[in-house]
């Protein structure tokens, strides 16, 4: 047993063992859905619209009680310890922090005040060396901390930037990212893959990056999965996923050897279809 | 025209301005960090006013001591209050809250009443000098010490939002309660200290109000009174609830000014600051104060 957990230790930061998630106490989301996040790597987490993918982060960091959901099977575990249902500021306070979906600033605060909030977990820290530190990933948000505004008068990708900037002011072990490529241009998303894939190289912290842009995100992360109605139903490292002739079929637009005509594209689709 | 009157009234529309202004200050730190329209702020204030007279007339304790005692008593006050009745109602529709906050007003008065009695009591001597002279004018020392306080409160408001750990972290929950939470702030723990400092604060306008007139059931009152301060200045906005509070005050007392010297219809004062909201709803029905949201264009 203490050698089980040893292994999980070393090898991955978190795993979900078959967890089952339900709203509302009746509609069932997730059905039996298991991964592993390895520490210090970005794992991708892709599927269609409506598959569970921000629900299964919110069952991780805990903000799936403030939504009448809650994890009715299964364990989350994070470095060894079960934290299915826990509550999620206690999550943040073992070091997991989810960036939110829509990007979840506060809008009517400023740069710098958004900023210290993502730190209100940490206690004996240097507030400006740490808001240096994440000026340093974000040199934007540093020219435009300087006029003071409101946030909410940023722009798409500048919250986007100040809400991952804010999570590293937690100083995570684990990064929960749902869609950071959201409403951004695409000059934009590569700008922030860049800095996601930079934050993992030079701060060594793991992420699980949830996305529907699936080329971006299978180029950033070491290991992906793929799931569809509230189950994993693909799994393998990024440079698999992405020769996978299914996955290049329906996520990264193109694929198979021969062109197709529109009506067999879609037969195809209904035949193929993993469940 | 009687111009010492007017000025004297228009001074003490400041004085008693900056007092709704300061329950004004805590009316709007509940609705805004809990979404609860809180209908016993006036009762919070006569029971800070209550027991502080109580520990300083019963226990003899000097002014500080009792004082300090009121303000620990009334941060558990509020933060029992909170879990006990309105914690089990979070989630319920915004009507019920308010009929709760009404009962728990006609509660608690009629409990006070019955414990401390229904005649105006004054608080003991607590300055050495009654009335100081600044520039001329004298001016008794309790009414300076209300400017202060009540200033003093603002400013320390101003600081804890804009500065603080917590602060911050009321402010954010304020916002949005999910976002609050990803960011590992915990609800409960806010929603305590929002009714806390809350009752704290009311208390401290209680006492300051009961050191300069009496203290009596009619101090309640003014829990009322704040309303329209509070709407005249945005339900969200604590600048609003004080500038408010200031503008209440002023036009009471110029109300009473217009109706001792010309109308002669008597209770003017009561009644004006509600005329005044009436208008105030019908020009800007969010309030002077009240922030739209920021929508990016």
């Amino acid at each position: 047993m203490a050698q089980a957990a040893q292994k999980t230790n070393t090898d991955y930061i978190l795993s979900v063992n078959n967890i089952e998630v339900v709203y509302s106490e009746v509609i069932l989301v997730l059905r039996g859905l298991s991964l592993n996040v390895q520490r210090g790597k970005i794992t991708a987490l892709l599927g269609a619209n409506g598959a569970g993918k921000s629900t299964t982060l919110k069952a991780i960091s805990g903000l799936l009680n403030t939504e009448d959901g809650e994890v009715s099977r299964g364990s989350i575990n994070f470095e060894g310890q079960n934290i299915a249902g826990t509550s999620p500021d206690k999550v943040v306070r073992k070091g997991v922090f989810q960036v939110m979906e829509g990007r979840g600033i506060v809008q009517d605060m400023t740069l710098l005040e958004n900023l210290k909030l993502g730190a209100f977990t940490r206690k004996n820290f240097n507030m400006n060396e740490e808001i240096e530190k994440v000026f340093h990933f974000f040199p934007r948000l540093k020219e435009r901390s300087i006029t003071g505004g409101a946030a909410g008068y940023l722009s798409g990708g500048e919250q986007q930037m100040l809400a991952i900037g804010r999570a590293l002011m937690a100083k995570p072990k684990l990064i929960l990212m749902d869609e950071p490529s959201m409403g951004l241009s695409p000059l934009l998303v590569k700008e922030v893959f860049g800095i996601i894939k930079r934050m993992n190289d030079e701060l060594g912290i793991s992420i699980l990056l949830v996305e529907q842009n699936a080329t971006m995100a299978l180029n950033a992360a070491d290991f992906g999965y793929i799931m569809e109605n509230g189950k994993i139903v693909l799994d393998g490292t990024a440079e698999e996923l992405k020769n996978n002739e299914d996955v290049k079929e329906f996520y990264l637009g193109g694929g198979g050897d021969e062109r197709k005509s529109f009506k067999n594209i879609k037969s195809f689709k209904r035949r193929k279809r993993w469940l | 025209m009687n111009w010492d009157l007017l000025f004297q009234l228009l001074i003490n529309g400041v004085i008693v301005g900056l007092l709704y202004g300061v329950v004004a200050m805590c009316f709007v730190l509940i609705y805004k960090s809990t979404q609860v329209v809180n209908f016993a702020q006036g009762e919070f204030l006569l029971l800070g006013a209550w027991v502080c007279l109580y520990f300083l007339v019963e226990y003899e304790l000097p002014f500080w001591i009792g004082f300090l005692l009121t303000m620990g008593f009334m941060a558990v006050f509020g933060i029992v209050v909170q879990m006990l009745i309105l914690r089990p109602l979070i989630g319920e529709p915004i009507i019920s809250i308010i009929m709760v906050t009404i009962g728990f007003s006609s509660f608690m008065q009629s409990l006070m009443s019955w414990i401390f009695g229904n005649s105006a009591v004054s608080y003991p001597k607590i300055f050495e000098v009654e009335v100081v002279n600044i520039g001329g004018l004298n001016v008794e020392t309790a009414y300076l010490m209300s400017i202060a306080m009540s200033v003093a409160i603002m400013i320390i408001f101003f600081l804890f939002f804009r500065y603080s750990r917590f602060g911050l972290a009321m402010r954010a929950t304020a916002y949005n309660q999910q976002i609050a939470q990803s960011l590992g702030i915990s609800i409960k723990h806010v929603f305590m200290m929002a009714w806390a400092i809350s009752a704290v604060v009311s208390a401290v306008a209680g006492i300051i109000i009961g050191m300069v007139s009496a203290v009596s059931t009619a101090l309640s009152f003014i829990g009322i009174k704040v309303f329209p301060a509070v709407i005249v200045g945005g339900m969200d906005s604590i600048v609003g609830g004080v500038v408010g509070g200031v503008i209440i005050g002023v036009l009471e007392n110029l109300a009473e000014f217009v109706d001792g010297q010309y109308l002669h219809i008597g209770n003017m004062y009561q009644i004006a600051p509600f005329y005044i909201l009436i208008v105030i709803l019908m020009i800007k029905p969010y309030g002077l104060f009240g922030t739209p949201d920021i929508e990016r264009v």
